[in-house]
């Protein structure tokens, strides 16, 4: 029961040689009961993918099967599925009740089980006030709450969110997200979850699959996926700020970037040209180490953001609000723990 | 607008005033008319004020009873033609009109662009211009004198599918991809949803249509030869007698003050839902 296996899948648009490919060749196998989140930046082709999952785009090539099934020629409402959008489209003009159980009369379930599963889906979203209201008549977080709603009435085997929090604001996000996970954890339902939101993605996710221009670029745990990340994409697109890349020669436990030379903790993995990875908040100020010219210091609260240069290449360090604070103009110096250290080949942008 | 100044604010009124009388006054004289005998009318000057006959001119119009030259059809009978025309006029123009919008907008078909220009073409050609064929048309399926040609070959219409198509495509795709998912066939999720939507439009409609339906004089004169389907727009005319023959004015006032209730009782009824399908959406 609702494990969704994608084999292979291609998305094009239009024939022929003018064809414009939005989805190149991308596998995952998620297990049933998973919460997958699929995260990318706008225009990465995650939406187009969870949409070929539902049913609402066509799959060029490939495969993809729910529940050991596989689906490609199948109705959306044959699959087993729920989805909750954007946007919430919900019916406006149908009462709570009525956009809740709207899928279900259609199925000719009885009328009296349409009852018991709205009013319980309404129990577990707290919409037990608002059930005979029209969605314009309740706010975003409740029009939020009503979607989820419709979803879970269907009892299906897979949720699938299309950033069903964006339109929300900050406050309710984060209030939704938790709701959102514990419904997870109550209802034990596959989950597809889609957002541009990393932080969202991190917290949510039990794995994520992190997309760009089409393809995937890592499968795997929040931590895996910050710790080690596959590609410099990854590398740069999980974690605020992101991560600082430095393009350079290494020959054993030296890195020259741009005509200044590093000192290593531990040798590089080879010699040669090779890309340097290293998050702002794993790397310490102290009395030796590598020189940041400092340009300019953003104040958080809790952190400071500290943008300089090291030679040639931009840098930002992120430090304690308890150390004293550098000045534009300063050099600071920077101490990495050797396992903080990312190496990425500059051809392949892939993790060496 | 939310100035304050006295002077202009009373010039709006005598502006506004002046337009209502404009308006009002030749309506007031018909009913003044239809409410006096034949003589007050014909001898000047007019009366003003409205006059003893009503219950006679009425009763007399509406039985077929009045004297003078014209006409002595029953007004009755044709205000029954006349709504029964305008009624399947307006329904129809509104059924053909939603299902050809939603085959336009809703479904990928050969020709689809095709069949929207030639829809949207007919705009430009008025009844009149495609009225002699059109009458060959209904003779030679012997609809002459009957219901069906009378409403029939007005019942397509350009310009209702096209308000539709315009608010289909307003209508967000999320709603279609969420009745898909809730298993809605195409013709479930057109009455479930976009009639439902469509339901200020769909009034604002019916009571333009209806009006136009009612109001219709040329297509009727043509298609209409015995006396019991003729509308009341032509039993007017037809009540107006040529040459020296007297014309009982006060009865055609009277038919005049009838043919204008109906389109009248409408706007009245539905005039809340008319401004609301002009003015706003329900999304």
């Amino acid at each position: 029961m609702g494990a969704i296996s994608i084999r292979n899948v291609v998305k094009r648009y239009g024939k022929g040689p003018k064809a414009n490919q939005v989805i190149h060749d991308v596998s995952a196998e998620i297990a049933d009961g998973e919460f997958i989140v699929i995260v990318g930046p706008s225009g990465c082709g995650k939406s187009t993918l969870l949409r070929m999952v539902a049913g609402l785009e066509e799959i060029s090539e490939g495969q993809i099967s729910i529940s050991g099934r596989v689906v490609n020629d199948v109705e959306p409402s044959e699959r087993d599925i729920a989805m909750v959008f954007q946007n919430y489209a919900l019916y406006p003009h149908m009462s709570v009740y009525d956009n809740m159980a709207y899928g279900l009369k259609i199925a000719k379930v009885p009328v009296a089980e349409i009852k018991v599963r709205v009013d319980k889906a309404a129990a577990i979203l707290q919409l037990g006030p608002y059930l005979a209201r029209k969605p314009r008549e309740l706010s975003g977080g409740q029009r939020q709450r009503v979607a989820m709603g419709r979803a879970i009435v269907r009892q299906p085997s897979v949720f699938l969110f299309d950033e069903p929090l964006s339109n929300l604001d900050a406050k309710l996000r984060a209030q939704t997200r938790l709701e959102i996970q514990k419904l997870h954890r109550e209802l034990g339902v596959t989950s597809l979850f889609v957002t541009h939101d990393q932080v969202e993605a991190m917290t949510l996710a039990e794995r994520m699959i992190v997309m760009n221009a089409g393809r995937v670029e890592q499968i795997g745990t929040p931590d895996e996926v910050y710790t080690r990340p596959a590609t410099t994409f990854v590398a740069g697109f999980i974690g605020s700020p992101p991560m600082n890349l430095l393009e350079g020669t290494a020959d054993g436990s030296q890195f020259t970037v741009g005509g200044v030379t590093l000192a290593l903790p531990q040798p590089a993995p080879r010699s040669g040209p090779l890309l340097l990875g290293v998050r702002p908040e794993h790397a310490d100020p102290g009395e030796a180490g590598w020189a940041l010219q400092v340009e300019m210091v953003e104040m958080l609260g809790a952190e400071r953001l500290v943008h300089g240069h090291i030679g040639q290449t931009a840098f930002t360090l992120r430090m304690d609000a308890t150390l004293p604070s550098p000045h534009a103009g300063d050099t600071v110096r920077l101490n990495v723990a050797g396992e903080r250290l990312h190496w990425f080949d500059r051809a392949t942008q892939q993790r060496v | 607008m939310v100035e304050r100044r006295p002077l202009l604010g009373l010039l709006a009124n005598v502006v506004l005033i002046i337009g209502v009388l404009i308006v009002a006054l030749p309506v007031y004289i018909t009913f003044v008319a239809s409410t006096h005998a034949n003589d007050a009318i014909i001898h000047p000057p007019m009366p003003l004020t409205p006059g003893s006959h009503m219950v006679e001119n009425y009763t007399a119009v509406l039985t077929g009873t009045q004297e003078g030259g014209g006409s002595k059809a029953s007004v009755g009978q044709m205000m029954i033609v006349s709504l029964v025309t305008a009624l399947v006029i307006a329904i129809g123009k509104i059924a053909i009109s939603l299902l050809s919008a939603f085959a336009i907008v809703y479904f990928r078909f050969p020709f689809r662009m095709f069949f929207f220009w030639a829809i949207f073409v007919t705009l430009m050609l008025p009844v009149e211009v495609r009225i002699a064929p059109t009458y060959k048309v209904v003779s030679d399926l012997g609809m002459l004198n009957t219901y069906a040609g009378l409403t029939v070959p007005l019942i397509a219409s350009a310009t209702a599918t096209f308000l539709f198509r315009q608010f289909f495509l307003t209508v967000p795709d999320e709603l279609t991809e969420a009745s898909r998912i809730d298993g809605a066939g195409p013709l479930r999720f057109f009455w479930d949803v976009l009639v439902p939507l469509s339901k200020t439009s769909i009034a604002a409609l019916f009571v333009i249509q209806f009006i136009y339906g009612w109001n219709q004089y040329l297509w009727p004169l043509l298609v209409t030869t015995s006396e019991d389907m003729y509308p009341v727009v032509i039993g007017i005319k037809r009540m107006i007698s040529g040459g020296d023959a007297q014309t009982e004015w006060g009865a055609v006032m009277a038919t005049a003050m009838l043919a204008m209730l109906p389109p009248a009782l409408v706007v009245l009824l539905m005039q809340r839902w008319f401004v609301k399908g002009l003015v706003d959406t329900e999304k």
